[in-house]
């Protein structure tokens, strides 16, 4: 299916619920409607473990991306640099049972069940935009919980102004972790305000079902306005600190990718322009998207960056 | 190797053939929507890689020559030339026309800002003339200078890597290899030449009778 975004539609809008639902009739009925004329295509999964979940604030009324691109095109190098690849290998990672640690500044550390934290924290469907760095950009409905509601009932103490994300390390399964394309693990960080922005959620699946592999399973960061090296996947550990956690590209590329990493059409990255982006799932025909300030979630988070000179702090 | 002149004829044609089914598999694809989610990607890529390894393929055929003593690799020269400067083009036309959408506001943004881009630019220029001039009638008109304006093939096959190591994020695997493999190819091409120049001096001062 080719989806074809031509206009600049404005994000964040909030999806009303029978909007939604009434959505929802729709693609049904048109799926009825299809079904013998068309092959059916993996799509929004209406028989999925997240079939039925509520709709969130801040989902988009976006068209979204065909599933079958957001599971096949995917920057996993634990696995491989190559986005095809990695979709095949990540298979061998096995999800049950896992568990994140947490420590650092923080008054309830320890070892956490995923099952116990997925308990706590009732998932929604968000549509959001995510846009890669290496310019191409896709609108997925991901299934999640917003992560600062996760982070308060560990209790982070006033020293805590970062939180620092970790991804599972084993070269035996992630065998991407036996090269040195990065240092393993991968780690991730976000300022401790950005950790508790409502927009920013921790995602157990996509598209009404559990994440594949390869889209970052069992529990991964979706940080919208910032480009996708920053919702790092396959969380283990999470780190309250007081100083800002060392992340896994500004490491390997001080200069190519900051720890702010905001989507910003004004600053180039070195070696390319940041002003457009390829929209997946457009026929190739179509021209590239102008990418948006904080990909189109300025009107959210702005507020967040104020006075800092973002080509400094890129 | 004893083939006649109508063996020839049909085994270049047979290599011709061979060398565009790159360009019928990766179209057969793009046609039947086969290229994954992001096809210009795999289209620009796809035919970029071509283009590097029919260089790769022409800047083998006179060492093949060389180390070999048989002389029929050459009578391919031309043609892998050719097909190197046709998936160039190729490359180049999609990133203008799908991945640009031919806009000249998104080259005048896009292209300066890519050093990486700038590169594949000038390779593509250094090319131009050697396809031009690739006719015999040309090599004729030139003379000895046709053989030194095509020496510029070993500069394009340097600013081709330069393009790919500059565009890559962060795995060099595959530039590394296209590296290793040019590099051997001019590697070859410098020890003739010292050889040569050895032997030319020798010649020269001690009066030594060359065989």
């Amino acid at each position: 299916m080719l989806i074809k975004i031509k206009t600049n539609i404005l994000n964040s809008e909030i999806t009303d619920r029978a909007v939604f639902e009434s959505r929802r009739e729709f693609i049904k009925a048109a799926t009825v409607l299809s079904a013998g004329v068309m092959l059916p295509r993996p799509g929004h999964a209406e028989t999925g473990k997240y079939h039925d979940v509520p709709v969130g604030p801040y989902s988009a009324k976006l068209p979204v991306t065909d599933r079958e691109d957001v599971a096949s095109y995917t920057n996993y190098y634990e696995f491989s640099t190559n986005k095809q690849d990695s979709t095949v290998l990540a298979r061998a990672l096995k999800t049950r049972p896992w568990s994140v640690e947490v420590a650092g500044e923080v008054e309830k550390p320890g070892v956490y069940n995923l099952e116990d934290i997925l308990k706590n924290n009732p998932v929604q469907e968000r549509i959001y935009r995510f846009r890669c760095v290496e310019a191409w950009s896709m609108v997925v409905p991901w299934i999640g919980f917003p992560l600062g509601d996760m982070l308060k009932r560990f209790k982070p103490t006033s020293k805590a102004k970062f939180v620092e994300f970790t991804t599972l390390h084993n070269p035996e399964i992630m065998i991407g972790q036996r090269s040195g394309v990065l240092d393993w693990p991968y780690v991730e960080g976000l300022r401790m305000d950005e950790a508790m922005h409502p927009l920013t959620m921790m995602a157990t699946g996509m598209y009404g079902d559990e994440l594949p592999n390869q889209n970052g399973a069992p529990l991964r960061l979706i940080v919208p306005w910032k480009y996708g090296f920053k919702s790092i996947k396959a969380v283990v550990k999470i780190r309250f600190m007081e100083t800002m956690p060392e992340t896994a590209w500004h490491k390997s590329a001080p200069g190519e990718y900051g720890f702010y990493a905001n989507v910003n059409p004004e600053v180039a990255h070195p070696r390319w322009s940041q002003s457009r982006e390829r929209v997946l799932g457009s026929s190739i025909f179509t021209p590239k998207r102008d990418t948006e300030k904080f990909n189109g979630y300025g009107g959210e988070v702005a507020s967040l960056y104020s006075g800092m000179d973002l080509k400094k702090y890129f | 190797m004893l083939v006649g002149k109508k063996g020839w004829a049909a085994i270049k044609i047979m290599v011709f053939l061979l060398s565009l089914t790159p360009f019928a598999l990766l179209v057969n694809d793009a046609i039947n929507d086969r290229l994954g989610a992001n096809p210009i990607e795999a289209l620009h890529f796809g035919f970029g890689d071509w283009a590097l390894r029919f260089l790769c393929i022409g800047l083998a055929l006179t060492p093949i020559k060389t180390i070999t003593g048989q002389s029929w690799p050459v009578r391919f020269r031309r043609m892998m030339g050719l097909f190197a400067f046709f998936y160039a083009s190729l490359h180049l036309l999609v990133f203008i026309v799908l991945d640009l959408s031919l806009s000249w506001e998104a080259f005048k943004d896009e292209v300066p800002k890519s050093p990486y881009i700038l590169m594949g630019l000038l390779t593509f220029l250094l090319l131009i003339p050697l396809a031009v001039t690739s006719t015999k009638k040309m090599q004729k008109r030139l003379g000895r200078n046709w053989l030194n304006l095509h020496r510029l093939v070993y500069v394009a096959g340097i600013t081709a890597l330069v393009h790919y190591f500059w565009l890559v994020k962060k795995d060099y695997t595959e530039p590394l290899i296209y590296a290793a493999v040019i590099g051997v190819l001019l590697g070859i091409r410098i020890v003739v030449y010292c050889r040569r120049k050895v032997d030319f001096l020798s010649f020269d001062l001690f009066y030594v009778k060359r065989r």
